[in-house]
């Protein structure tokens, strides 16, 4: 009797010995490592950014900064496992850590990023957006004036559906809007002609309207209602994943800066260990300094990036350039010296 | 001997079961606090600035959060309340002819429960969505003066105007629960022996009054429970309404957590909410059980 009873205490005492949540800090970068794959939480529903194609597999601009980030990481861009979310889901996904990180046209705002709204971090803007409204050409609608009293179709539970609010209330217009809980409903029923107008962000309004069946019959207007920086994501109580993602995106950049791409990353390495006098390139691709170190990385992470998804330009023209599926001029998201805003920090 | 071992067992499940409890919670807290997401509830007051499509109460987008909750909770209780009528009449009629001695009806109620039961909710919401009232486009499907209409705005009924997400959310909740009323009813109906059916007509009662006086009272009591459970089915099952574009007060804690972050404190609150009303079903269920019971003790 006594047996059973001192059993089921120290039975008890073990459980809760076991289930005590460890608080010591260890960064999900070393977790992924060890893992040897990375969990990259996507759309999975936006074409050019992120989306399943019929063999099987995720294309698109976000999946290609999940590539960089495994490349990067684990020195393999295929050891990647998505999970599609939606709008609702992402966060809760970053804060229990069922994922890595997202990459997956999220908007950066104040309010995301602090720790008392949902505590993220972000990443340097990988694709500069804005609120659009798309019509019917046939409906005459020219401007926001034009939609009062109207019904617009908006997805719930993003920052779309505050800032067509924000949009009609600083006009004084009344409008009603109908929220579905995701994009392919919003289509469906703007398409089914349940709303005047459907809202979302400039480049998944171009995204959808690709797929539609006359493309031609429906104008996006000019009026541009909010900047969508969009931006890779991680929890924001770990620093060095936060990091390594951060210069993972500016490489990107600095690579398009410098003119290094796919193609000819291997003549470049060989340039830099062939001429010692270069020292920002010997730095930049890890030959000298132990950048990657200090993030954690290996010393080549930039290389190990480069060669498999390119510069920033590469991934943007194969994914969203004229030549694409979802053709979006450059605009915003063209290098600074070309009349956008990108740039990066020295590598130093 | 026996009986303390009795004890002595009962004791250590019973330490087991609450340590259990306890480490789950303790968990909770600590994790919690360690991604900076302590219980804390004070947003509920601040403006929740989206905009709702439907409201029973004033609103507009500086009301609070709180505010926004409550509109969103009356849009789930008017939705259930109506369908619930709804699918208990298509319901009665349908297990009626079911059970009925015309073989005609009877085929088609048993096709149609067939069909219904045979597919998953929410392909029929979308189907009564996305193909009943969208599907109309521009057309108006039924015009009666002013007094009925059904177009891709919904339904129109003297002055009253519902719109179509939740006419959509009506007819398909309504018709999906309808099904399993009617198996109800009618599990109701063969559980009274078949000599209360002869016993009646020979005492010369018509089938109506039969079935009014002697069936139906002695069926109740073994419909009522399953009943209930079915209307506390449908209520669940109107979350589902965020398929649809409807405000439910699933749709609006959605948007509340994408907005705040506060994702643990929603749900306590959402299940809170559909606890209460599920125990408001059951318990007007129970009281309308008792009543029936305490009439036939008197009859």
């Amino acid at each position: 009797m006594r047996r059973l009873f001192s059993g089921i205490v120290s039975l008890t005492m073990l459980l809760s010995g076991c289930a005590s949540p460890s608080l010591e800090n260890t960064s999900r970068l070393d977790l992924i490592k060890k893992r040897g794959e990375l969990i990259c939480g996507v759309s999975g529903k936006i074409p050019g950014f992120s989306f399943l194609e019929s063999d099987g597999s995720y294309q698109g601009l976000d999946v290609d900064i999940c590539k960089a980030f495994a490349a990067a990481i684990i020195g393999d861009s295929e050891r990647i496992q998505y999970r599609p979310l939606t709008a609702a889901e992402r966060f809760t996904a970053i804060k229990t850590g069922e994922i890595d990180l997202l990459s997956r046209n999220t908007t950066f705002t104040l309010s995301r990023d602090s720790v008392g709204g949902n505590g993220l971090t972000f990443a340097p803007v990988v694709f500069h957006d804005g609120q659009g409204l798309m019509v019917k050409k046939e409906s005459g609608v020219n401007s926001l004036e034009d939609l009062a009293n109207k019904s617009i179709c908006v997805g719930s539970g993003t920052t779309t559906e505050q800032n067509i609010n924000d949009a009609f209330e600083s006009a004084s217009l009344p409008y009603t809007p109908i929220k579905y809980q995701d994009l392919n409903q919003v289509v469906a029923g703007y398409l089914q002609g349940r709303c005047s107008a459907m809202t979302s962000d400039r480049s998944q309004l171009a995204a959808a309207r690709s797929g539609f069946k006359n493309p031609t019959e429906h104008i996006i207007l000019d009026a541009v209602l909010s900047k969508e920086p969009l931006a890779p994501a991680s929890d924001g109580q770990d620093q060095k994943l936060a990091d390594a993602m951060r210069w993972v995106v500016y490489a990107l950049i600095s690579a398009e800066e410098q003119g290094i791409t796919k193609s000819n990353i291997d003549e470049k390495v060989q340039l830099a260990k062939n001429n010692p006098q270069l020292k920002p390139l010997r730095r930049f691709l890890g030959i000298d300094g132990g950048l990657g170190e200090k993030l954690g990385l290996s010393n080549d992470f930039v290389v190990q990036i480069i060669s498999t998804t390119g510069n920033y330009g590469e991934i943007y023209e194969k994914h969203l350039g004229k030549n694409s599926q979802v053709p979006i001029p450059r605009g915003l998201n063209e290098l600074y010296t070309k009349g956008g805003v990108y740039v990066s920090p020295p590598f130093n | 001997m026996k009986r303390s071992r009795k004890i002595f067992l009962q004791f250590g499940i019973f330490i087991i079961v609450f340590s259990l409890i306890g480490i789950l919670i303790n968990n909770l807290t600590i994790n919690l606090i360690r991604t900076g997401l302590g219980f804390n509830f004070n947003w509920l007051l601040k403006p929740a600035s989206f905009a709702l499509a439907e409201h029973a109460l004033p609103y507009s987008t500086s009301d609070s959060y709180a505010w926004a909750l409550l509109i969103g909770w009356l849009n789930s209780l008017k939705v259930i309340v109506s369908s619930l009528l709804l699918a208990t009449l298509l319901g009665t009629v349908i297990g009626f002819a079911r059970t009925g001695s015309n073989s005609l009806l009877g085929l088609i109620s048993a096709g149609y429960i067939t069909i219904i039961r045979q597919t998953p909710l929410l392909l029929q919401l979308m189907f009564w969505y996305f193909i009943g009232f969208l599907g109309l486009k521009e057309n108006v499907l039924i015009s009666i003066k002013n007094i009925f209409k059904i177009s891709n705005q919904g339904i129109e009924l003297t002055g009253l105007t519902f719109s179509s997400e939740f006419s959509a959310l009506l007819f398909g909740l309504g018709v999906f629960t309808s099904a399993y009323i009617a198996e109800v009813i009618r599990g109701g109906i063969l559980s009274v022996p078949r000599g209360q059916w002869e016993a009646f007509r020979s005492l010369g009662l018509s089938e109506q009054t039969g079935l009014i006086k002697i069936i139906i009272p002695q069926a109740l009591p073994a419909i009522i429970p399953g009943l209930t459970s079915q209307y506390l089915n449908l209520a669940k099952n109107s979350t589902l309404a965020i398929a649809v574009g409807y405000s439910d007060i699933y749709a609006i804690n959605d948007t509340i957590i994408n907005q705040t972050g506060r994702a643990i404190e929603c749900f306590i609150i959402l299940l809170t909410s559909f606890l209460f009303l599920n125990l408001l079903i059951s318990n007007s269920m129970e009281i309308i059980n008792k009543i029936i019971i305490n009439s036939k003790k008197y009859n």
